[in-house]
């Protein structure tokens, strides 16, 4: 458990995804089964047991420790897993409890033997099997045993709140790193495999054969794509080659179904990563009546129209899926391949085969929620330019808002997990932009925290008062080189006006500032922002040193793009105006 | 009418003031007459007519602030009993820093120590603290709460040593005061094996080459060169706290930051300040180390000159000892002080 707890201490104050890789690997090199096993499940999320409270807590302390000295530590650090590590006193029940933590160090010799420190996998094991009232005395005797870390660690587990900056993908990376897989492959096996997880260890490491899934609907690693260098890579690549497809504004799903071993058809619906979300979707699940692997991407539809993404968000915050959100915000895919069928692995299968089998199999499932990427025909690559330029010139008709941009697919090319060069592109559509007036700048992390990267920018508009004022309208903190961030880091500094903790104020009005160009996909309504609407995606795409920032653009111009996205939010008004 | 130990000190606008001797100790002001403990910033200042202090804190002094940091100066040997006015001082090691010290004020066989900053953990780079026993005690409460519990300093380097093991291609910065605890990470490097070059910002140079000719071996320490930095793949540079998150640090390769303090034992503390690498090394005792101190010096009574005083006047009210808290201002600016902002101060690129 200490061992664990160490990894889990370094990770959480490394902010370097390679070095957190290099850490787990290191971990899981040197660390045997089963220890190795539950720490990755502690990691993915996948261990289940009985949780420990606050209260139940709070309670094992104020049993060792003056509650006066308990509260006043607790305000100092501020979190009661951390607070309870560190005061926790290193020998059993000293002789007063006023003495405070650690006060009485009492030696260990043969009438005092050292406690027996518990493995992680002995946490778990007995966790998930002991009755609740058991608990208590569990957690005093490891709390007894272990380190500062190893308590805070532990504390973190058995309150559910073990966060440690690591992605559930990253500790899978880590593992198939293992044996020289990815971690698509990791993906592969990973519905069928429970902690401590001994068969995947023993098969990245070349001990035995590929763990059998057991589950009949498993999640398979989709295929990305590369954005499109309009210059450099349309020139190398043949028009007829490829077919087009809009790129949807949705989110990526998979649509898989089987049958278990009773026989009993299941339907899950997966994120782009493998999250389970199918309890989120009730109604996309329904749909699943067939037994494949179907990609495609999750939209909202009303009277057949795809709406919004914002639209869409609305459904994804929600927490309950209720029958009323089901009614205003009925999910459906649409669909632009498949991976399996009826047994079957098609991903080896050329695109063109496997689009023949998709659209048959769209057609035969005759469901209202899911239908089919139509392809957009195009001569040449100019035909296709003017085609993602406007996108109802060519039959997109209602749905061209929610289209950002072309998807192309080289015809001959099979399914490949992860993102390979070449057969897949990405070609947006031109972002919107904004020249912008910087007005905050707060420090960014790991590498650039000495760098002021962070920009609040804003636009102007007509003051209460009279006369113009900056409004804040968002935050960016990429899209401008080293070079670049050291040249505005300095200018930062040279033009504070105020500080408030790690933001400053940086000069800005009709003479003096700094105007940045924005680009960013979309503008929402926001209640957070002062200016009532938020961007998407915004970040620098020029810095114009050149430009005075009174010419700066107006709100006018946010507000503009903002009404063409939200006719589309209330049904009956969207309606109302495609009619006109 | 026999005297009272608390009438050896009072609490003037400059701190402790000893008036049957006419001076002050620490004192955060120009004085006539100052006894100084040891020569962080915060205790030690210029300015002063007489100063009265060990002779390595008379030392440190005049590296940090030139030869005429004061009018006159006298050496106070360890032990030595000094008359001043109607009272006898005495100086003992604290164990805090090179030169620290305890000064205990005496008349009529009462006792009052003005411990300073003390430490009871093993530290290669200066004297062990001794108990003085003594009528009032007053002490510190930098880590004045029982959260605080200082690890061993050789699991805390064993971490750095880690790190560079698993990370060989990257620069690995230590931010570390530059008097006393730099000197004394220097010194546990090298007691754990670490027998390569520790590079040395600009800012470390002149006192750890006073370490040295005080007898302190700490190996090779180079000066760090602007233009050489960005070569440094898996070496250890020490340098003042300030400077981990300045620019002068990103021109490593692929720095990971690391900050030897105690207040790297709260995360929250440890995040704010941006460091990946926190090293749990303080030379200011902790929780179990001032109350351990306060019972062996026998005091009937305990003033707490600054940091988390509430916690250890509660804890000595439990053991009934008078204890109460004298909110110095002006003490605790050594880089242990509790970090009050995220700015740090010099923001211009520090010259290495």
């Amino acid at each position: 458990m200490n061992e664990f707890a160490h990894l889990l201490d370094r990770l959480a104050y490394e902010p370097r995804r390679n070095a957190k890789l290099r850490m787990l690997q290191d971990y899981f090199t040197r660390t045997p089964d089963p220890e190795r096993g539950y720490a990755l499940g502690a990691m993915t999320g996948t261990l289940s047991f009985r949780e420990a409270k606050p209260a139940l807590i709070r309670g094992l302390v104020e049993e060792r420790i003056d509650p006066v000295l308990f509260r006043l530590s607790h305000n100092y650090v501020g979190d009661l897993a951390e607070t309870t590590a560190l005061i926790w006193p290193t020998t059993p029940l000293p002789p007063s409890p006023a003495e405070g933590g650690g006060d009485a160090r009492v030696g260990i010799g043969h009438n005092n033997p050292p406690p027996h420190v518990p493995t992680l996998a002995e946490v778990v094991e007995t966790l998930a099997t002991i009755p609740k009232r058991e608990l208590p005395r569990h957690l005093a005797e490891w709390l007894d045993a272990l380190d500062e870390t190893g308590r805070w660690a532990l504390l973190k587990l058995v309150t559910g709140n073990l966060r440690v900056g690591v992605s559930a993908r990253l500790a899978k990376t880590a593992v198939g790193a293992l044996g020289g897989h990815d971690a698509d492959a990791v993906e592969e096996v990973w519905h069928g495999l429970t902690p401590p997880f001994e068969t995947l260890f023993a098969w990245v490491e070349g001990r035995a054969e590929r763990p059998e899934t057991l589950n009949p609907a498993p999640f398979r690693p989709p295929m990305l794509s590369h954005p499109i260098e309009e210059e450099t890579d349309l020139d190398r690549l043949e028009p007829e080659a490829f077919s087009a497809e809009w790129k949807w504004d949705g989110i990526r799903v998979q649509l898989v179904g089987g049958r278990d071993r009773a026989g009993v058809q299941v339907g899950k619906v997966y994120s782009r990563t493998g999250e389970d979300i199918t309890g989120a979707f009730p109604d996309l699940a329904e749909a699943i009546t067939f037994t494949g692997t179907l990609d495609g991407e999750l939209l909202i539809l009303r009277e057949r129209r795809v709406q919004s993404f914002n639209v869409l968000q609305q459904r994804l915050n929600r927490k309950a899926v209720t029958g009323k959100l089901l009614d205003e915000f009925p999910a459906h895919v649409r669909a632009y391949d498949l991976l399996t069928l009826d047994g079957d692995d098609l991903r080896a299968d050329p695109f063109v085969e496997r689009r023949e089998k998709l659209e048959a199999l769209v057609t035969r499932l005759d469901h209202a929620r899911v239908d089919i990427s139509p392809l957009v025909p195009f001569a040449d690559w100019e035909a296709l330019a003017a085609a993602r330029a406007d996108p109802a010139s060519v039959g997109a008709g209602d749905d061209a808002e929610a289209i950002e941009g072309i998807m192309l697919k080289r015809r001959n090319s099979p399914y490949l997990p992860g993102r390979p060069k070449g057969p897949w592109w990405k070609w947006k559509r031109e972002p919107h932009v904004v020249d912008a007036v910087m007005m905050y700048a707060q420090r960014g992390h790991g590498k650039r925290s000495s760098f002021y990267s962070d920009y609040t920018f804003g636009v102007w508009r007509e003051a209460p008062e009279g006369g113009d004022e900056l409004v804040p309208v968002g935050k960016a903190y990429h899209g401008f080189t080293d070079a670049e961030l050291a040249k505005l880091d300095r200018y930062v500094r040279n033009n504070t006006t105020k500080r408030f903790g790690p933001v400053r104020e940086v000069a800005h009005g009709q003479e003096a500032g700094l105007v940045l160009e924005i680009a960013f996909e979309g503008v929402q309504r926001s209640t957070r922002h002062k200016s009532g609407v938020a961007m998407r995606f915004p970040r620098v795409s020029r810095i114009r040193w050149d430009k005075p920032p009174a010419e700066a653009d107006r709100i006018d111009v946010l507000e503009r793009i903002l009404a063409r996205g939200e006719r589309e939010i209330a049904p009956g008004a969207a309606l109302l105006e495609t009619d006109a | 009418m026999p005297i009272r130990a608390s009438d050896l000190l009072t609490l003037t606008r400059e701190g402790l003031y000893c008036p049957l001797g006419g001076f002050h100790v620490d004192p955060t002001w120009p004085v006539e007459r100052a006894l100084i403990t040891h020569g962080h910033a915060d205790h030690a200042r210029s300015g002063h007519r007489h100063v009265l202090a060990t002779p390595e804190t008379l030392r440190i002094m005049a590296v940090r602030y030139g030869a005429d940091f004061c009018d006159h100066r006298q050496e106070a040997p360890l032990g030595e009993a000094i008359r001043i006015g109607e009272v006898t001082v005495r100086f003992a090691p604290a164990g805090h820093v090179l030169g620290s010290a305890q000064i205990a004020i005496e008349r009529e066989g009462a006792r009052v120590v003005v411990s300073g900053d003390y430490k009871r953990a093993p530290d290669p780079t200066c004297l062990p603290f001794e108990v003085v026993p003594c009528d009032v005690f007053i002490t510190e409460a930098t880590f004045g709460l029982p959260v605080f519990t200082h690890p061993d300093t050789r699991g805390e380097v064993r971490k750095l040593l880690d790190s560079v093991r698993l990370f060989p291609e990257r620069a690995h910065i230590v931010g570390a005061y530059a008097l006393g605890k730099a000197q004394r990470v220097m010194a546990l490097l090298r007691e754990e094996g670490w027998d390569r070059p520790i590079h040395l910002h600009g800012a470390m140079e002149k006192l750890t080459a006073l370490y040295k000719e005080e007898g302190v071996p700490l190996g090779d320490t180079p000066k760090v060169v602007a233009a050489e930095r960005k070569d440094l793949h898996g070496a250890i540079v020490i340098c003042p706290p300030s400077s981990i998150q300045d620019l002068w640090s990103r021109k490593f390769p692929d720095p990971v930051t690391c900050f030897a303090s105690g207040w790297m034992r709260v995360r929250a503390r440890a995040r704010q300040k941006g460091v990946e690498l926190p090293m749990v090394i303080s030379d200011h005792s902790d929780w179990p180390d001032l109350c351990r101190t306060i019972r062996e010096t026998g005091a009937e009574e305990v003033w707490v000159t600054h940091g988390q005083e509430d916690a250890l006047v509660h804890w000595c009210g439990t053991q009934g000892i008078r204890a109460k808290p004298l909110h110095l201002l002006g003490y605790g600016d050594d880089g242990e002080a509790e970090p009050a902002s995220t700015e740090p101060g010099p923001e211009k690129e520090a010259v290495a």
